[in-house]
């Protein structure tokens, strides 16, 4: 029996009724089973869930949810434990900011493991603030495969070594409804779409990242994103956009549900999320604006970790069946090499996918630049959330 | 003196003393940590350096970013226990004095929402008033609306899940409150000449106000320590006092702030607290559940 906290089996059901597995009618009706049993059941299941992990060694993940989540599990998690014994016990979170904080209220990684991790900005905070390991490559060798350009990044924070392997990479774009706005327009516009009155009411834009919100502000103030002189004009444009905006998503199935239901007609979107949507038959359409923000995600090993199980797990997941099939499935191309590896259509045609492998066509953050004004500038984004 | 000594009773401290060490290990001690850290400095994301300084208590003393979101903490939180406290009694009026043999079915009705998570019974309110949901399809169905209306993200779902999530806390404390009346004083103000509203307002209502306080001061209090709902029901401008806290600790990684602003809550709740014991007096809330 696999341990699923509530939070968990919400999150898979709602995916499931967002993809259209089951329409509304199940959904109430697994949602009140789902509590009764909880509330019934709940206690016993996790004492046998305990004794049944007894066997193997556990691994803890925390990762973004939704079909990223799915697509891990599916095709590396469960086949990984299948192969080893060892259990991967994962759970999602709205940020890297909610594991720093629990960590940090626990005073150890004590039941954090792997991280699905963002950005170099984010593998720059934890291997500054000592929660990095040095993972023996030798014991990864799927990480030959791994783009050199991707890895770059990584290595110029950490020389010497590294603390995680880079997985996979995409971008936050504009996602719009096609029944309701035209592709010309759309792209004729860019990043201030998200400031037109016409559509007040039905914008929406991730809440969660101060960072992803002054990127947008930075484009729509004509500034580059990473060499920002003026913030003011940032947040004067982000100040005009929540003026407009119907809810501020805090998690990728949130995204998707307020897509597909209507609610918000256009916002910034991650492109593996919109992937999603479409392959779900969704009328969504999706572009990078001028400057639009990339990003590489990669699977970080906390301090404390049991190392050889984490470095089998990584190369387990690096190994090309696995990651391919994770990237069809999460929708963002993989950090195997398109040179090296031979991709098929399914992630070829992936938003954001680089043949070339060498990813010069997009622009991802400056870590350096970006961290250092995270604190004054993260706490501006959140008084201007509430109108401040 | 030594008869001063003999006359002391040590009883009651024993009885209590797990209950006085329960609540200071698990209560009093962490809130002084949290007082304590309240004074330090947050140097860098999630980097504190322990200090004696009153940086944070100055801000929130002293920005407006602070006062607007108690005043809409205080706001919300009355407007719910109003509307609570207004759909609460007639259900409770109903439980206390029906003479259904199988009473117990309707005391098990009211605490069943509470075998499921708080978190997915506010999710539920996207399915019943968000676009694809179910009052919207029905009327689409129905031919009565053409365009799906927007209900959701807004004050009113923030509200509607408030009440959802803590109705039941009120109705319980109106409940017992009125179960505990002498069932032969309402008919004895009919033979005097009340009439049945009569008999209510100057009986029942009264004796049921202990209850009916109790219930208040639960629901107010438990909302407005809330985040959650405006969180997952609220637009941008929907946000309580919780939600700063939230944004402090979790976001911005500033221990020190997100202290102060906890205790600043827990002084705000406190000061309610009093005005309702000047008012009714806190012995009204043992009266409650007596």
């Amino acid at each position: 029996m696999k341990k699923m906290d509530s939070t968990t089996r919400l999150e898979r059901l709602r995916e499931a009724m967002g993809n259209g597995d089951i329409d509304k009618r199940d959904f109430l009706r697994l949602l009140g089973c789902a509590g009764i049993t909880a509330g019934l059941s709940g206690g016993i299941m996790t004492s046998l869930a305990t004794q049944a992990r007894a066997a193997g060694t556990d691994l803890y993940f925390e990762g973004w949810g939704g079909v990223v989540s799915e697509a891990l599990r599916k095709y590396a998690f469960d086949p990984y434990t299948k192969a080893t014994g060892n259990k991967v016990i994962d759970s999602t979170f709205g940020g890297e900011k909610e594991v720093l904080t629990k960590i940090k209220a626990a005073g150890s990684t004590k039941g954090h493991n792997i991280l699905h991790s963002s950005g170099v900005d984010w593998y720059m905070r934890w291997t500054k603030g000592g929660y990095g390991v040095k993972l023996d490559m030798s014991k990864i060798p799927n990480f030959d495969n791994v783009m050199e350009s991707i890895v770059a990044p990584f290595k110029k924070i950490t020389p010497g070594y590294l603390s995680a392997v880079p997985y996979d990479y995409g971008t936050t774009g504009i996602a719009y409804n096609t029944k309701h706005i035209s592709k010309e327009e759309a792209e004729a516009q860019g990043a201030n779409i998200l400031l037109n009155p016409k559509y007040k009411g039905k914008i929406g834009g991730w809440g969660g990242d101060w960072a992803n919100r002054a990127w947008f502000g930075a484009l729509q103030s004509g500034q580059d994103p990473n060499n920002i002189t003026d913030w003011n004009a940032v947040w004067a444009k982000v100040r005009e956009m929540r003026g407009l905006v119907k809810k501020y998503w805090s998690s990728g199935a949130e995204l998707m549900d307020l897509l597909a239901s209507e609610e918000i007609w256009v916002t910034e979107a991650w492109s593996g999320r919109v992937a999603a949507l479409q392959a779900q038959g969704h009328p969504i359409g999706y572009f990078d604006p001028k400057n639009g923000l990339a990003w590489m995600e990669s699977m970080f090993v906390l301090k404390g970790s049991p190392m050889d199980e984490s470095e089998q797990l990584l190369n387990f997941m690096l190994a090309p069946d696995t990651a391919l099939a994770v990237a069809a499935g999460q929708k963002y191309p993989s950090s195997l090499d398109p040179t090296k590896v031979k991709m098929p259509e399914s992630v070829t045609s992936l938003p954001a996918f680089d043949p070339t492998g060498k990813l010069a066509s997009l622009v991802f953050r400056d870590p350096v630049k970006w961290n250092a004004v995270e604190k004054v500038q993260g706490r501006m984004w959140d008084r201007i959330k509430k109108g401040g | 003196m030594a008869l001063e000594v003999a006359k002391f009773d040590k009883r009651p401290w024993v009885l209590l003393s797990p209950a006085l060490v329960t609540i200071t290990a698990l209560v009093v001690i962490p809130m002084a940590f949290m007082l304590a850290y309240s004074f330090y400095l947050n140097v860098d994301l999630a980097v504190d350096k322990p200090a004696f300084q009153f940086g944070n208590w100055i801000e929130i003393a002293t920005d407006k970013y602070y006062y607007v979101a108690i005043w809409k903490t205080f706001r919300l939180s009355m407007i719910v226990t109003l509307l609570a406290a207004i759909l609460g009694y007639v259900p409770a009026y109903f439980i206390a004095m029906t003479r259904f043999r199988h009473k117990w079915m309707l005391l098990l009705l009211l605490i069943m929402p509470f075998w499921i998570s708080f978190i997915i019974r506010t999710l539920s309110w996207i399915h019943i008033l968000g676009h694809d949901g179910a009052i919207n399809s029905l009327l689409l169905y129905l031919g009565v609306i053409r365009h799906p209306m927007d209900m959701m993200y807004n004050q009113y779902t923030v509200i509607v899940g408030f009440i959802h999530v803590f109705l039941p806390y009120m109705i319980l404390n109106i409940y017992v409150s009125l179960d505990g009346i002498d069932r032969n004083l309402e008919p004895a103000a009919r033979t005097l000449g009340a009439t049945g509203w009569q008999a209510f307002r100057e009986v029942t209502l009264p004796l049921s106000l202990p209850g009916l306080g109790a219930g208040c001061l639960l629901v107010f209090v438990l909302t407005a320590g809330s985040y959650v709902t405006p969180l997952i029901l609220g637009g941008p401008n929907d946000f309580l006092f919780g939600n700063l806290i939230y944004d402090a600790i979790i976001t911005e990684l500033n221990w020190p702030m997100g202290a102060a602003l906890s205790i600043t809550l827990l002084v705000l709740l406190g000061v309610v607290v009093i005005v309702y014991s000047r008012l009714m007096g806190l012995r009204q809330l043992a009266k409650a559940f007596a």
